[in-house]
């Protein structure tokens, strides 16, 4: 399904103080298969939240080398609603807060405008009132909140629930959690966990982005992924999510940088 | 043309016309001012917002007009949405027309204001007409005033609640030469009375036009009134228009001013709190685009102790636009207790545009809440990446956000077809304007 070939990519040189390198990540291949669950794991400013943002291609991010290949496409040549189009979806670290927005109005525009993308007609209000009032249900969320403005005044948990209820609208092929737990109390992490395994698939994938190991509780990957200073450096099972949580992330960093001297 | 004496020819017709007409004497007054003011040049109020150049232009100026020239079916191109259930008040070259005009509501009463000087209601005129003078010392407003003759006088009785709104239409007839036109109004709203006013400017043909115009507002205790003001005439026209809203008594005003197109708007709004425990609410939304200029200036004076004004103005601006906030507020030493906000917020959207934002508070009292904010900036990026990651194209995504800009003045307009109206003209520039 994706497929990342040896990508370095960073800050936009224009927008860096001059002299300040830019690059983040230095060389990443991954690849996941359809049905699968990855975790990416790593330090803070190892780079996780920077490969979200290439995949999901934010601006002023620029690749410098390295291929992204979803679905047979290739993703860097995609604007970020025709990725979304073709089935990537990104669970925002921080969601944006926009008011004036309604919520309800802008999931109802953004479902429409992907199955447009998809050559599928409008769903009209029965249709997706009806879709609505499902995937409510599924993520714990009431009407009133829906009626809002988009994530203005959402608590923490509110906007992370929100961000997964789009997913469930949306229903991706492959959806990137960027630190989607930070912020949330156990409960929920619960709900919002169950709300992505409810959403697993053979036909989709899923990528979590994360410090912590708590979340992997719920949501229980395939793979485990160790990012450093913008590189894999360790891939395993889940298992190793519990030796970082044990051992914390120097005992990698030692790893790494014994290599180096090597 | 030389202004001054182009205007005192015209003014001496009007006056030898019209000897015995009751405001002949505050013509006169109004002409020896414009006499004295000129046309403001190098005026502090008038700094971003040169109009010396429209008086260098040949305008044909009916002070009076004895046949309209507008048409029923043309009329019917520039009715507002909600009119078969609103009363209709028609302004042709700045002359009020009766035969146009539609009233409804049995309880509002409209007359001419010559023959509310001359009967009557005459001490209303004579106390209330040209109460903005004193706000706008430039020769614009007294202009208007020397030439006051066939304006309309709105009053609604005590404890009279009009239920349909008032539409005044201001329409130029620029098929056949420039027009300067000088539509002018007092409305009276009295104790316990009800009043919702919308007023709209229009302009037929392609010839230029210049509209001087003036309402003057009064507002009794008790009483609640509201004004929708809304600009979509086309780029070859140039307004300059005042709303003077005085509350005599504790007293709601609600004001929203749309100003969506046009090539030079100049807005005076004035809010006089000379009452305790009144409120004012003022409202804008400026949507630019072209080489349109629209100038806001606002002024609240309180005067009175215990009131309370709110005022937010709204800006987006593209091409190479200009806009224009200037937010006076007063607070005379006597207003004690005075709670008065603004803020005005604009985002560009490009880099030739352009905005002049300036807050002016003048406090003279020492127990006081005033606030004032004003903010100039870009669309914002993160906002945008979050919809496009939802599959929303970038053109979609940016209108979405800009309606959601300008929804907390859209919300104001309380008229239901008005609100629709205003909100699908602009979905529908947001739409075919953003690349």
């Amino acid at each position: 399904m994706l497929k990342i070939r040896n990508l370095y990519a960073g800050i936009e040189e224009n927008l860096l103080p001059t002299g300040q390198a830019g690059k983040i990540l230095n060389g990443i291949d991954l690849e996941i298969k359809a049905g699968e669950v990855h975790a990416i794991m790593g330090p803070n400013g190892s780079g996780k939240s920077t490969l979200a943002s290439v995949l999901a291609g934010r601006k002023n991010y620029e690749v410098s080398e390295g291929t992204v290949d979803f679905l047979g496409r290739d993703l860097l040549e995609m604007s970020p609603e025709e990725r979304a189009g073709e089935g990537l979806f990104l669970a925002f670290q921080y969601p944006v807060e926009i008011p004036g927005l309604s919520t309800t109005n802008f999931i109802k525009t953004a479902v429409n405008e992907i199955r447009k993308y998809r050559g599928q007609d409008p769903l009209d209000a029965v249709a997706f009132l009806k879709l609505m009032k499902e995937k409510m249900a599924l993520m714990n969320i009431d009407q009133s909140l829906l009626s809002r403005s988009l994530n203005e005044g959402f608590s923490g948990g509110e906007k992370k629930r929100n961000e997964i209820f789009q997913m469930a609208m949306l229903q991706p092929k492959l959806a990137i959690l960027d630190e989607t737990d930070s912020g949330l109390d156990i409960d929920a992490i619960r709900i919002v966990a169950n709300g992505v395994n409810k959403l697993r698939s053979k036909d989709n994938a899923v990528l979590v982005v994360t410090h912590y190991q708590r979340l992997l509780n719920y949501i229980v990957p395939d793979f485990v992924h160790v990012l450093y200073n913008g590189r894999i450096v360790k891939s395993g099972t889940k298992e190793l999510a519990f030796e970082l949580e044990e051992k914390g992330y120097d005992f990698i960093k030692n790893e790494v940088n014994e290599e180096v001297s090597q | 043309m030389n202004t001054i004496e182009y205007f005192k020819e015209r003014f001496d017709q009007l006056q030898r016309e019209n000897s015995d007409s009751g405001l002949k004497f505050i013509r006169q007054k109004a002409f020896d001012s414009f006499t004295r003011l000129g046309i403001p040049v190098r005026h502090e109020e008038w700094k971003y917002t040169r109009i010396s150049s429209l008086f260098n232009k040949e305008y044909n100026f009916p002070a009076s007009e004895i046949t309209t020239s507008i048409s029923w079916a043309d009329l019917d191109t520039l009715r507002l949405p909600g009119h078969e259930q609103a009363n209709e008040l028609v302004f042709v070259n700045g002359i009020f027309s009766f035969p146009l005009s539609t009233i409804r509501s049995n309880q509002l009463l409209v007359m001419s204001l010559e023959e509310a000087a001359t009967g009557e209601y005459s001490d209303f005129v004579t106390k209330h007409l040209g109460h903005s003078s004193k706000y706008l010392k430039d020769g614009i407003n007294a202009l208007n005033t020397a030439f006051v003759k066939d304006g309309v006088f709105i009053y609604v009785r005590k404890g009279q609640i009009i239920e349909h709104p008032v539409y005044i239409y201001n329409i130029t007839d620029a098929r056949k030469g420039n027009v300067l036109a000088q539509p002018r109004s007092l409305v009276y709203v009295s104790e316990n009375a009800q009043l919702q006013l919308v007023e709209t400017y229009s302009t037929l043909g392609l010839d230029e036009s210049f509209t001087n115009q003036v309402m003057e507002i009064i507002v009794e205790k008790d009483a609640r009134a509201e004004y929708y003001k809304i600009q979509n005439d086309a780029a070859h026209t140039n307004q300059v228009t005042t709303t003077h809203i005085r509350q005599i008594g504790k007293s709601y005003t609600h004001t929203v001013t749309i100003s969506l197109d046009g090539g030079l708007v100049r807005n005076n709004l004035n809010l006089v709190l000379d009452a305790e425990h009144c409120e004012g609410h003022l409202y804008g939304l400026y949507l630019q685009k072209g080489q349109s200029h629209v100038d806001n200036h606002t002024v609240v004076d309180n005067v009175k102790p215990n009131c309370f004004s709110n005022e937010l103005y709204k800006g987006i601006i593209d091409d190479s636009a200009t806009g224009v906030f200037n937010g006076k507020i007063f607070v005379q030493p006597q207003a004690q207790k005075t709670n008065a906000y603004q803020s005005n917020k604009n985002i560009l959207l490009s880099d030739n545009a352009s905005v002049n934002t300036k807050p002016q508070l003048e406090i003279f009292a020492d127990d006081v809440k005033c606030s004032h904010g004003c903010t100039v900036g870009r669309l914002n990026d993160e906002g945008l990446f979050y919809l496009q990651s939802r599959g929303i194209s970038e053109k979609i995504a940016k209108s979405l956000l800009l309606h959601a800009f300008a929804v907390d003045v859209l919300e104001h307009i309380r008229p239901e077809p008005i609100r629709e109206y205003v909100d699908k003209l602009i979905s529908e520039r947001l739409e075919c304007d953003l690349t």
